[in-house]
C-alpha cells in the first residue's frame, strides 16, 4: 500500500516558488527522511502536505485518499520554534490537543482520550511532567511533548519536521527510541531532516530536495554522491532566476482549474 | 441616576467580564492593537447609522458600529495579504483612516440640524450615566452570548491561538475559529461604546489579560481572573465618574484598571518586578557573604595566621563604604565568624561554608580547562560568577565528571574532595 504520494506538487510562499513540481510515492512502514540544504523546500513540502499551505499545482494522497478524507490517520510534529512557549498551558493541555477532531461537538474529550494522552506522555518519559508549565521545560522536553502529543493522534503517517534539532542527549535518545518502536508497528514516519551524516544511519527512504525533487529512494539509492553533488553543489541559477521573476512580475504560476 | 444606577452598574460589569475574556486571546495571540483598531473603526459606523435614521437609539447604532468594526478588520486583512505593506502598519492607517472618517461625520452632524444630535460625542470617552435600560438590555445579551460563546468553543479556540497550524493540520474547521474570534473582537468592542467609549476601549480588551497572565499559567484561570480584573475595574470606574456631574466613564474605567495592571507588574508573585528585584538582591548578599568567607580562606592559605583586623580585609579586597563592617557583623551574627578584640577568624562553621565555596570554583575552574577547552588564565572570572550558583547536584555530577580531582588547573588544592567521596 502506498502510504503518501505527491503529484506534480508546486508550492509559493510569498508567491515565490519554492517547490517546483515534486512527484514521490512512499510506501507503508517505512522511514522517511526529507533531507536538502537551507531553503530547499524542505518544511515547505510538509506544510503543503499537511494541508496547511495551499498548493499552486499538483496534489497529495495518503492511504490512495485526498487527505481530507483520512485526517484522523495523519499525525504531525511542527517545528519547535513555530509556537509561543510562553503559553499559559500544562504539559497535559498540549499532550491532549493531540486527540481534538473535528465535527465533536464543543470538542469534548472522553475519559480515554485523557488515558491516551497519558499513555503518549509516559512513552517519552514526560509523564511525571504532565502538569508542568510548558514554559518551564528545555528545548528537548519541549519537543517530547510535541512529539506525545503527535502520538495521542494514533495516526499511520507521521509528519515530523526537524524534532531531533538543538536537542539534549536524553530527549533525542527517547525519540529515536519512539521511531523505532514507529517502524515496528508498522507506521510510516516522514520526517524533515538536517544532518545528512546521522540520516544514512537512521531513515529507510530518502527525498532529496533542492526546490525540486533530486531524488526519492532508499537510502542507498538515493545518496550517492552524484545526487548530494546535484543537491548541495550550489542554487540551479536557472530555476532560482526564473523564481525571482515570477515574484517581481506576479505571474500567476499555473491556471487555477489544474489543481486537481 | 438614583433606581438606574444599580441597572447601569450590572450592564458595565457584564460589558468589561466579556470585553476582558475575549482579549486574553488578543492578547495570547498579539494581536493587542487590532482591538485598538477596531475599536476607532466603530466611531464612522455610530455616526452613519444616526445619520440615517436619525436616532440615537443604541438598538440602531450598535449594528452600524458592529458594520463599521468587521470592516475595519476586513481591511487590515486585506491591506496585509494584497499589498506590500506589513500589518502593524496596516493596522496603524485603519485605525486612523476609520476615526477620521468618524470625527469628520461627528463634526458635520453637530454643526447641522439634525435634530437630538446632543450626547453623540459620549461615544468617544464614554458615558456610563446616560444609558437607559433598553441599551443595557442590549448589552447584557450581547455579553452573556459572547461568554456563553467562549465557554462552548473554548477548547479550539485554545487550540488555535496557541498553535493554528496544528489546528488545520487535524482538518479543524480553522477559517471558522478565526471567525468566531474576530466576530467576538468586534462584538465585545462594540458593546463597550457607550460605556467606556471607542478612544479608550482597547484598554479593556488588553489590560485584565496582561495583568492576569502575571498570576497563573492556566488559559481557563487567566480568563477569570482577567474577568474579575474587568468586572471590578468598570464597576469602580463607573461609581467614580458618577461622582461629580458630566464626567466620563471611559477614562476612569481605565484609570481604575491600570492601577490594578501595575500593582500586577510589581507586586504579583514569582513574576512580579518586586519579588524579582528582593530574588536578585538575595542573591547579591548571598555572592558578597561567599566572597568574604573566601577572602579568609585565602587569607589562610597564604599567612599562618588565623585572625585578620579590619585593615588587613581592606587590603586584600576592595569594598564598597560601610560595606565590610555590615558583612562583618552579619557573618557574626550567624555564627560564620567570631571575633577577637580588633580581628576576626574562621570559626568551624565558617571554615566548612568557605572551602564549599572554595570547592566549587575551581571545581569549576578544572571543568571550563578540561572540558571546554579553556586555558587556564581565562577561566577565573567565569569561576567567580558560577561558584554562587551551583547546587549540591550539581556539585556531585561535577566531582563524579572530573573523577575527584585534587588539584584545580593553576595548581592549587582543590579542598575537601575526601569528605566529598564518602
Amino acid at each position: 500500500m502506498i502510504a503518501f504520494e505527491a503529484h506534480n506538487l508546486t508550492v509559493s510562499y510569498d508567491k515565490q516558488p519554492v517547490l517546483w513540481d515534486i512527484d514521490f510515492e512512499i510506501p507503508e512502514g517505512k522511514l522517511v527522511g526529507i533531507i536538502g540544504p537551507n531553503g530547499s523546500g524542505k518544511t515547505t513540502l510538509l506544510k503543503a502536505a499537511m494541508g496547511i499551505l495551499e498548493t499552486d499545482s499538483g496534489y497529495v494522497k495518503v492511504f490512495e485518499k485526498n487527505p481530507d478524507m483520512v485526517r484522523e490517520r495523519m499525525g504531525y510534529v511542527p517545528q519547535r520554534q513555530s509556537v509561543d512557549w510562553d503559553f499559559p498551558a500544562t504539559v497535559m493541555d498540549i499532550t491532549l490537543m493531540g486527540r481534538y477532531r473535528k465535527g465533536r461537538l464543543f470538542g469534548r474529550l472522553s475519559k480515554s482520550d485523557k488515558e491516551i494522552a497519558a499513555d503518549s506522555l509516559n512513552r517519552v518519559g514526560m509523564y511525571d511532567y504532565r502538569n508542568r508549565q510548558i514554559s518551564e521545560l528545555s528545548g528537548g522536553q519541549q519537543q517530547r511533548v510535541f512529539i506525545a502529543r503527535s502520538l495521542a493522534q494514533q495516526a499511520d503517517v507521521y509528519l515530523m519536521d526537524e524534532p531531533l534539532v538543538g536537542i539534549d542527549a536524553a530527549s533525542e535518545e527517547s525519540i529515536l527510541k519512539i521511531l523505532g518502536e514507529m517502524r515496528t508497528a508498522g507506521k510510516t514516519v516522514i520526517m524533515v531532516h538536517h544532518d545528512l551524516h546521522t540520516a544514512l544511519e537512521f531513515f529507510d527512504w530518502v527525498i532529496l530536495l533542492n526546490t525540486r525533487l533530486v531524488a526519492a529512494g532508499p537510502k542507498e539509492e538515493v545518496l550517492t554522491e552524484e545526487n548530494l553533488r546535484t543537491a548541495y553543489g550550489g542554487k540551479l541559477n536557472v530555476l532560482s532566476r526564473i523564481a525571482d521573476l515570477i515574484k517581481s512580475k506576479e505571474y500567476p504560476i499555473r491556471e487555477k482549474d489544474m489543481k486537481e | 441616576m438614583g433606581g438606574n444606577f444599580t441597572w447601569v452598574m450590572i450592564g458595565c460589569a457584564l460589558i468589561g467580564a466579556g470585553a476582558s475574556a475575549v482579549g486574553v486571546f488578543s492578547f495570547l495571540r498579539k494581536q493587542a492593537l487590532v482591538g485598538d483598531a477596531v475599536a476607532h473603526a466603530l466611531l464612522p459606523g455610530v455616526v452613519l447609522a444616526f445619520m440615517v435614521t436619525g436616532q440615537k437609539d443604541i438598538w440602531i447604532l450598535f449594528p452600524g458600529a458592529f458594520v463599521a468594526g468587521w470592516l475595519g478588520l476586513l481591511s487590515i486583512d486585506f491591506i496585509s495579504k494584497y499589498s506590500k505593506i506589513k500589518s502593524d502598519t496596516a493596522i496603524a492607517i485603519v485605525l486612523t483612516v476609520f476615526f477620521a472618517v468618524g470625527i469628520v461625520l461627528l463634526t458635520h452632524v453637530q454643526q447641522s440640524n439634525y435634530g437630538n444630535q446632543s450626547g453623540l460625542e459620549a461615544f468617544l470617552f464614554g458615558k456610563a450615566a446616560a444609558m437607559l435600560p433598553a441599551d443595557i438590555t442590549l448589552f447584557v445579551v450581547v455579553d452573556t452570548a459572547l461568554i456563553l460563546l467562549i465557554v462552548l468553543t473554548y477548547r479550539y479556540l485554545k487550540l488555535y491561538s496557541f498553535d493554528p497550524d496544528f489546528a488545520k493540520a487535524i482538518g479543524l474547521p480553522v477559517k471558522g475559529i478565526q471567525f468566531i474570534l474576530s466576530s467576538l473582537t468586534v462584538l465585545a468592542v462594540a458593546s463597550g461604546i457607550q460605556a467606556v467609549g471607542v478612544v479608550l476601549m482597547a484598554a479593556l480588551i488588553i489590560t485584565p489579560a496582561a495583568a492576569a497572565r502575571f498570576f497563573t499559567g492556566r488559559l481557563s484561570h487567566m480568563i477569570i481572573l482577567a474577568m474579575i480584573i474587568g468586572i471590578v475595574s468598570s464597576m469602580m470606574g463607573v461609581y467614580i465618574s458618577s461622582l461629580a456631574e458630566g464626567m466620563p466613564t471611559g477614562p476612569w474605567i481605565v484609570m481604575v484598571m491600570s492601577i490594578i495592571a501595575i500593582m500586577a507588574f510589581i507586586f504579583a508573585p514569582g513574576k512580579g518586578m518586586l519579588q524579582r528585584s528582593i530574588k536578585r538582591k538575595a542573591h547579591q548578599q548571598k555572592v558578597r557573604r561567599e566572597n568574604l568567607l573566601k577572602l579568609f580562606y585565602s587569607l589562610e592559605e597564604k599567612n599562618e595566621e588565623q585572625f585578620f583586623s579590619r585593615p588587613q580585609l581592606l587590603r586584600s579586597r576592595r569594598f564598597r563604604g560601610r560595606e565590610l563592617e555590615l558583612l562583618l557583623n552579619k557573618l557574626t551574627g550567624k555564627g560564620f565568624l567570631f571575633r577577637e578584640e580588633n580581628r576576626y577568624g574562621l570559626t568551624d562553621h565558617g571554615r566548612s561554608e568557605a572551602t564549599r565555596v572554595v570547592r566549587l570554583h575551581r571545581l569549576w575552574e578544572l571543568y571550563l580547562n578540561e572540558r571546554m577547552n579553556i586555558a587556564p588564565d581565562h577561566v577565573h572570572h567565569d569561576a567567580e560568577a558560577i561558584e554562587h550558583i551551583i547546587t549540591p547536584e550539581l556539585e556531585h555530577m561535577l566531582l563524579k565528571d572530573l573523577g575527584y580531582p585534587e588539584l584545580d588547573p593553576h595548581s592549587s588544592e582543590i579542598p575537601g574532595i575526601k569528605d566529598m567521596k564518602r
